[in-house]
């Protein structure tokens, strides 16, 4: 257990350290940094000026080793446009995303689990029908129309819910149920085709045989063993909200780390870009780190496959 | 036995094997309708689109569909603010959703399924690395980067497929080389080594089309993924430029008419919902045609 534990933060801290390699790379990709950096306008000498500055002379190597020292100690360097630390401004927004990613998770969970045991406990009935609609519908929406028609159906036709914004609970309805139906529809399916294969299992057919109530049965051997695939689900599918958070912060004019790393594109502010695209992988990693630790102490025998591989 | 077991388990709850073919294929046979039919329109479109797609025409902007009271016969699904053919636009925006999407998983299949194989056959080191690269990539949220790179090469149609190749390459090599670690153990790969084939012939013509089946589900899925990808990086201003009418532009330009002209985002959403729907169902089908116990 120790030497896997072990093992798996080691291959976390290589991940990290590819992903700087990407991110380093995401400012030379035109070979000249400079070019992205200024407007098209740029003097001559303040071009040289620039690669003076951020030491573009040296070999790259070099560049990328000084990069990684200091990003180490979190310092991507100055949001050129809003001319302060970029992890600063990161810290600043990033509540708001997780707010609304946490949210998205949770609304996600509280409808797709319940909905997706009952389907496979009631299979081929009408619930069943209903929500198999609902997971294809889900997984076929994608998330900025699926958006931009709750906010004319709910803000602007029925006016319950505001469109934009992020000021109290009721702002973050429709931003979280937009972020939230991609995985809702996939957990469902999930937690239905997991609960079918769990119900069809030998354990469950003794209990039923020496007469275990089906109560019992179906919440307590049951259900907790088609929970253990979710969990890692819920690691990965942390991921993919936090990517579908910067569309769906876009679209609602919710003030998360998603749409500052938007606008940082699209003002050319790089520094702000690295920033943001390694704090999201590192979170991404570490909560990836955490979700197999408790996977691995959910199910022991997973511990044992993945030392033999 | 089969009478003790009918008492014990309620008929509903059945093992999940087995499930009814005619359904399955219903939705089958949907998928591939809709699919066919929206690939055609694509094809068709200079054909069948009844006006140029880039034609403005000023005096009849923001026209609703032609079923709503201000609505014009000959512009069946209303005008954008530009007065240009909405119907139009949407047929020829599918030949970029389509193009895009279908270059985009062919490329993302041919360097994932390699590294897969590699990965998978060698095992080792080359195992090792492959897959922390592929664990690289699962990390960084992928429509950032892609942004970043679109944003510093410049959207064009070429760089637009290539990232988003870049980014999605990993789906194909995980599920390869997962299924590559147990083919290569199996009899008829020893026997072919036994006889001597050098290990890229045992491969291609060994190990490879043993491992076809989760490609191409995975291949069709993807599909679905990337035309949503595409019309999300086109929403963001970073996909195929304008004038070429795209769906995922269609639906950025009409997000600022929501209030006043619901036509502008509504189609060329369901156009997208459609062939996403399309083409998850045919996926659908091929997983549990092909390997129902493949789980993706």
């Amino acid at each position: 257990m120790f030497a896997y534990l072990l093992r798996r933060l080691g291959q976390s801290a290589l991940v990290l350290l590819g992903v700087s390699i990407i991110v380093f790379g995401l400012l030379h990709l035109t070979g000249d940094p400079t070019r992205l950096l200024l407007p098209l306008e740029a003097r001559e000498e303040d071009v040289r000026q620039l690669r003076a500055l951020l030491g573009l002379d040296d070999p790259l190597w070099v560049q990328y080793v000084r990069f990684l020292a200091r990003a180490v100690r979190g310092d991507f360097g100055v949001s050129f446009k809003h001319q302060v630390p970029a992890l600063t401004l990161i810290f600043q927004t990033l509540p708001a995303t997780l707010e609304l990613t946490a949210a998205g998770l949770g609304l996600a969970l509280v409808v797709a689990v319940p909905a997706g045991i009952l389907a496979a406990l009631r299979r081929n009935s009408l619930i069943d029908a209903v929500c198999s609609v609902g997971v294809l519908l889900g997984q076929a929406m994608p998330v900025y129309w699926l958006g931009l028609l709750l906010i004319l159906v709910f803000a602007v036709k029925l006016g319950w819910l505001p469109a934009a914004g992020r000021d109290g609970l009721a702002s973050l309805v429709l931003p979280a149920f937009a972020l939230g139906a991609f995985s809702m529809a996939r957990i469902a399916r999930m937690a239905r085709s997991g609960m079918l294969e769990v119900l069809a299992q030998d354990y469950v057919r003794t209990a039923r045989a020496v007469g275990v109530r089906a109560f019992l049965v179906t919440y307590k051997y049951a259900l907790k063993n088609a929970a253990i695939p979710l969990v890692t689900i819920v690691g990965l599918e942390f991921g993919v909200l936090l990517g579908g958070a910067v569309i769906t912060e876009t679209i609602f004019a919710w003030p998360g780390v998603g749409r500052l790393a938007v606008d940082a594109i699209f003002s050319r502010d790089y520094p702000l870009v690295q920033a943001i695209v390694a704090m999201l992988a590192t979170l991404f990693v570490v909560i990836n780190l955490v979700m197999d630790m408790l996977y691995t102490y959910l199910d022991p025998r997973i511990v044992l496959v993945r030392s033999r591989q | 036995m089969s009478e003790v077991v009918g008492v014990a388990v309620p008929a509903d709850v059945q093992p999940a094997v087995g499930a009814p073919r005619r359904r399955l294929s219903f939705r089958a046979v949907f998928g591939l309708t809709v699919l066919l039919c929206i690939g055609g329109a694509a094809v068709l479109a200079p054909q069948i689109a009844p006006w140029d797609p880039a034609r403005q025409m000023l005096l009849k902007r923001l026209r609703p569909p032609m079923w709503e009271a201000r609505g014009l016969r000959e512009h069946p699904l209303g005008t954008d603010h530009l007065g240009r053919d909405i119907l139009s636009r949407i047929l020829y925006g599918g030949r970029i959703s389509l193009g895009v999407g279908l270059s985009a998983v062919t490329l993302s299949c041919l360097v994932g399924v390699t590294l897969g194989l590699l990965a998978g056959f060698h095992g080792g080191r080359t195992d090792a690395l492959i897959m922390r690269v592929v664990d690289v990539f699962l990390a960084i949220p992928y429509i950032l980067l892609a942004m970043g790179v679109v944003f510093a090469l410049g959207a064009s149609l070429l760089n637009v497929i290539l990232v988003m190749a870049l980014t999605r390459w990993v789906q194909f090599a995980r599920i390869v080389r997962a299924d590559v670690l147990s083919i290569r153990e199996r009899e008829f790969v020893s026997g072919a080594r036994a006889r001597g084939n050098r290990s890229m012939r045992l491969l291609l013509r060994h190990v490879l089309p043993n491992a076809l089946t989760p490609i191409i589900v995975v291949a069709t899925l993807e599909l679905a993924f990337m035309i949503i990808y595409e019309s999300a990086l086109s929403f963001l201003g970073l996909g195929v430029q304008p004038p070429t009418p795209t769906w995922g532009w269609m639906l950025s330009d009409g997000r600022n008419y929501v209030a006043t002209a619901w036509w502008l985002a509504t189609f060329p959403g369901l156009a997208i919902m459609l062939t996403v729907l399309a083409v998850n169902l045919l996926g659908d089908w091929l997983r549990d045609t092909l390997d129902p116990r493949l789980k993706l």
